[in-house]
């Protein structure tokens, strides 16, 4: 579904990114580790257009690296980008309603709402509250239930665990878990890398821009070199 | 005191002229943090163009108020081409540079327009004419004029309307969404350089009605009207928090209330010391001392965004 060949990302002359290739079937949920500054971030910013890139990105059989961002969800390729990026000054509905922007008059939105406010009934609750107001696992809540009234068929995850009490981000992870099992193919990015390996059936680890393993989830967890490295082993 | 009431009255109908420029610089401002120094531009640029209109057509017997509705008829869409120009040849090719470089154009564009409405109308000042009613109603003991009322009247209703596009429809909150993040609302489908034309063309039709109620309201119009009537507005913006709407609307009211009361009681004050013609430093006074005590402006507030 997704197969991205000799990606480069560049911060002015500085390499973030230096040539990795790997790809995402359809279904799968793909787990993208690393330590801060391997790169993750910059490769999901790049696959979601927010960054320049060299290099090939096909999504669905179609080369996407010189489509606008904008035009992305309508391909279906969405995104929950790193720090939630809720718009804080807009009611929960109100970003509820920009997740669903690309699909002005689609009469299915209501009841794609209706089932976010389902799966996330805090959301719902809270609906007419500013985004801002929300604590950060409500936060990350939303933004999950904004990306899929977008309705992506492959959602790119940036660190959705970050800065979220232990607790939230177990909840965040079943949400995580209930939206691929709804069939939405997913690219995770987690600096827990325990977490994300045992929520996805494979696995990346990235280092200083390249990827340096690639496995099964199960294989990468019984790995010495990533129990030693991202295990705290 | 009659004093009081009438500079009341005539600082609601200046105010209500300040709001509506000072939206066209808060709206682009909050889109994208820039402040569009070439927006008073816009405003002598649609009081000449609506001028240029209602001239013939006065002469052509049409009833004054008509000629007036036919002149801002053409102003309206001559001035959403020309911010949609601005936009594209003065600010895109500098979406990403270094935030002085569209400080510089703005001004450039600003220079250039003054002098192409040199060239095409003259340096002289054109008299209004007076095609508007101008019946003097009294309120306790101060004059207002059907004229003034018109003015805040419409003045008040594009207000309302720009708030009800901004704060209810799709394209508002869309707006509102580009506003705080326009990457962001990009992954959800948000194309941020349409948002920001758009941004441009609605401030620059604001801006064309002003120009026609400045125009009306003084009975004149001249190439460099746009310049410090601009100032003003940007002061009112500022006043009110930059990048809030409601504040831009709050700051041009009370800057037109406060620049009308000091004109008329700083003969008083002063004891003749000073005239009339000092009613721009009260604009400016107030603005520093604004600035000094809340640097943010009157509504000037973040929601702060919890981690």
């Amino acid at each position: 579904m997704l197969e991205v060949i000799n990606l480069e990302v560049y911060y002015g002359g500085i390499a973030a990114v230096k040539g990795i290739s790997f790809a995402v079937e359809k279904g799968e949920m793909v787990a993208l580790i690393g330590a801060n500054g391997a790169g993750k971030t910059s490769t999901l910013k790049a696959l979601a257009r927010m960054l320049p890139s060299a290099g090939s990105i096909r999504f669905c059989g179609e080369e996407i690296a010189a489509v606008p961002s904008h035009r992305l969800i309508g391909q279906g390729l969405g995104m929950v980008p790193e720090g939630r990026g809720v718009f804080a000054r807009l009611s929960v509905a109100e970003n509820l309603a920009m997740g669903a922007y690309s699909r002005r008059g689609d009469a299915q939105i209501d009841g794609d709402l209706a089932r976010v406010y389902e799966m996330l009934p805090r959301l719902k609750e809270r609906n007419k509250q500013l985004a801002g107001t929300l604590s950060g696992g409500e936060q990350q809540m939303l933004a999950l239930g904004r990306a899929l009234l977008g309705r992506p068929s492959f959602l790119l995850l940036d660190e959705p665990s970050m800065g979220l009490a232990p607790l939230m981000v177990q909840k965040v992870f079943e949400t995580i878990q209930a939206v691929a099992a709804s069939g939405v193919t997913i690219l995770l990015v987690e600096q827990n890398a325990k977490l994300a390996l045992e929520t996805a059936s494979r696995g990346y680890v990235m280092e200083g821009g390249r990827i340096t393993l690639a496995d099964s989830a199960a294989n990468l967890l019984a790995d010495p070199r990533v129990r030693q490295a991202y295990l705290g082993e | 005191m009659d004093t009081f009431l009438q500079q009341i009255f005539n600082g609601l109908t200046l105010g209500s002229i300040y709001a509506l420029v000072a939206l066209g610089y808060t709206m682009v401002y909050g889109i994208m943090g820039l402040v569009n120094f070439a927006h008073g531009e816009v405003v002598m640029i649609g009081a000449l163009t609506a001028l240029a209109v209602i001239k013939p057509l006065a002469a052509a017997g049409l009833p004054g108020p008509l000629a007036v509705l036919g002149g801002i008829a053409v102003a309206i869409p001559v001035a959403m081409l020309l911010g949609f120009c601005i936009e594209r040849i003065a600010y895109r090719p500098l979406r990403n540079a270094p935030r002085l470089a569209p400080l510089i154009t703005a001004i450039g564009v600003s220079i250039v327009l003054q002098q192409l409405a040199m060239i095409i109308w003259g340096r002289n000042y054109h008299s209004f004419p007076p095609l508007m009613p101008a019946t003097v109603r009294e309120f306790g003991g101060a004059q207002i004029t059907d004229l003034q009322i018109i003015i805040v009247i419409v003045a008040g209703a594009m207000m309302v309307g720009l708030l009800l596009l901004v704060n209810v429809t799709r394209l508002g909150r869309a707006m509102r969404a580009t506003a705080e993040n326009p990457q962001i609302a990009g992954l959800m489908g948000v194309d941020a350089n349409r948002i920001i034309s758009l941004t441009f063309v609605i401030g620059s039709a604001l801006a064309a009605v002003a120009g026609v109620m400045v125009a009306a309201n003084y009975g004149i119009a001249h190439y460099n009207m746009g310049f410090i009537l601009g100032l003003k507005a940007f002061t009112a913006a500022v006043l009110g928090g930059i990048g809030n709407l409601a504040g831009a609307m709050l700051g041009g009211i009370l800057l037109g209330i406060i620049e009308s009361l000091g004109a008329g009681y700083i003969g008083d004050l002063t004891g003749g010391f000073m005239g009339s013609d000092y009613q721009d430093v009260f604009a400016f006074f107030v603005l520093i001392v604004v600035l000094i005590f809340r640097p943010s402006g009157l509504m000037g507030e973040k929601v702060s965004e919890r981690a």
